[in-house]
């Protein structure tokens, strides 16, 4: 089998098995209030973690370029309690301009 | 109680992701055509794994001729976060072991972000609902990639790229209220931002998960 579909073939196993595990074996079950509380934290992390690597992240390496224009424009649509798909649309526009001049 | 939100609701919610979900699915499609993968295989590993960066990284790691181990590893990491996503989602969902299955395969980043309301639960048909709008964009995005070639050309000259951390941002302000959120959001921010330089792709998100096992020490 060649390398590609290998590749192919093991990560589409690996990853539906780690969407699925919890979904399929625990449904139902009430988790133990610790587990809960660590699982709470997991969004807030988790999403710190996606905005910086989304914002900055390049191939093993931080790299400032006109998505921090993007996030820049977005932090101000917030506090002006803008709509999101308005925040959103204004961050892209923004990192285009940016990047046009 | 509020009313239970609807599938609409999270179609709507995530509708402005669409496009930039698309586009970066035809950026994906012709990066994996060009990378020698095939015109078939990126098709079905979009429709399968269903997750952008896994499928970047490892389209780039065959293009550098990379190991299947060297590919496989770099995705399967990227991916490791949706392993604790679904154990920490898993009492959302309902109804057989196979709709929880195939439910469970509509989690991404994008759909659990608006899928959240608070106290780190989410809401199921949130979740479908955005599910069921992105994926088809993404495959449909994939496959117009290696057939098309350069249909909507670069997407960050739109500024598509800026629309991620942007919508993540907006997501983590509206979640993050009690003081060990703050806390867990600027550690795990922190961490990400130390280890981009440093580690190879994936891990500074889940190092950064990795702070929520701080709850469990709390008690």
């Amino acid at each position: 089998m060649s390398t590609t579909w290998l590749v192919v073939l093991l990560v589409g196993g690996f990853t539906i098995a780690f969407k699925a595990a919890g979904p399929v074996l625990l449904a139902r079950r009430t988790l133990p209030p610790r587990l809960t509380d660590a699982f709470e934290l997991l969004a807030p992390a988790l999403l710190a973690a996606l905005v910086v690597t989304q914002a900055v992240g390049g191939k093993e390496a931080i790299v400032l370029d006109g998505r921090l224009v993007g996030v820049g424009t977005a932090i101000v649509a917030m506090c002006l309690r803008a709509p999101l798909i308005v925040t959103i649309v204004i961050a892209a526009a923004a990192t285009a301009v940016a990047r046009l001049l | 109680m509020s009313p239970p939100h609807s599938y609409r609701d999270g179609a709507k919610r995530v509708a402005p992701l669409a496009p930039a979900a698309a586009s970066f699915g035809v950026a994906y499609g012709v990066l994996a055509v060009t990378a020698g993968m095939g015109i078939l295989a990126p098709i079905v590993m979009s429709a399968t794994t269903f997750a952008g960066a896994s499928q970047f990284a490892a389209a780039s790691v065959i293009r550098d001729g990379g190991s299947v181990l060297a590919a496989v590893g770099a995705a399967v990491l990227l991916n490791a976060r949706y392993l604790a996503i679904g154990v920490a989602t898993a009492p959302a969902f309902e109804g057989s072991r196979i709709r929880r299955f195939f439910e469970s395969q509509l989690i991404v980043d994008e759909a659990w972000a608006v899928a959240q309301v608070g106290g780190g639960r989410i809401d199921r048909r949130l979740l479908v609902g955005a599910g069921l709008l992105l994926y088809p964009c993404w495959v449909a995005g994939g496959s117009l990639g290696v057939f098309g070639g350069d249909i909507l050309g670069d997407p960050k000259r739109l500024g598509l790229d800026a629309a991620f951390p942007a919508l993540f941002l907006v997501l983590l302000i509206t979640l993050t209220v009690s003081r060990r959120a703050i806390a867990a959001a600027v550690a795990g921010g922190l961490i990400a931002l130390v280890l981009l330089p440093i580690a190879p792709a994936g891990v500074p998100v889940i190092a950064a998960g990795a702070v929520c096992l701080v709850g469990l020490r709390r008690r």
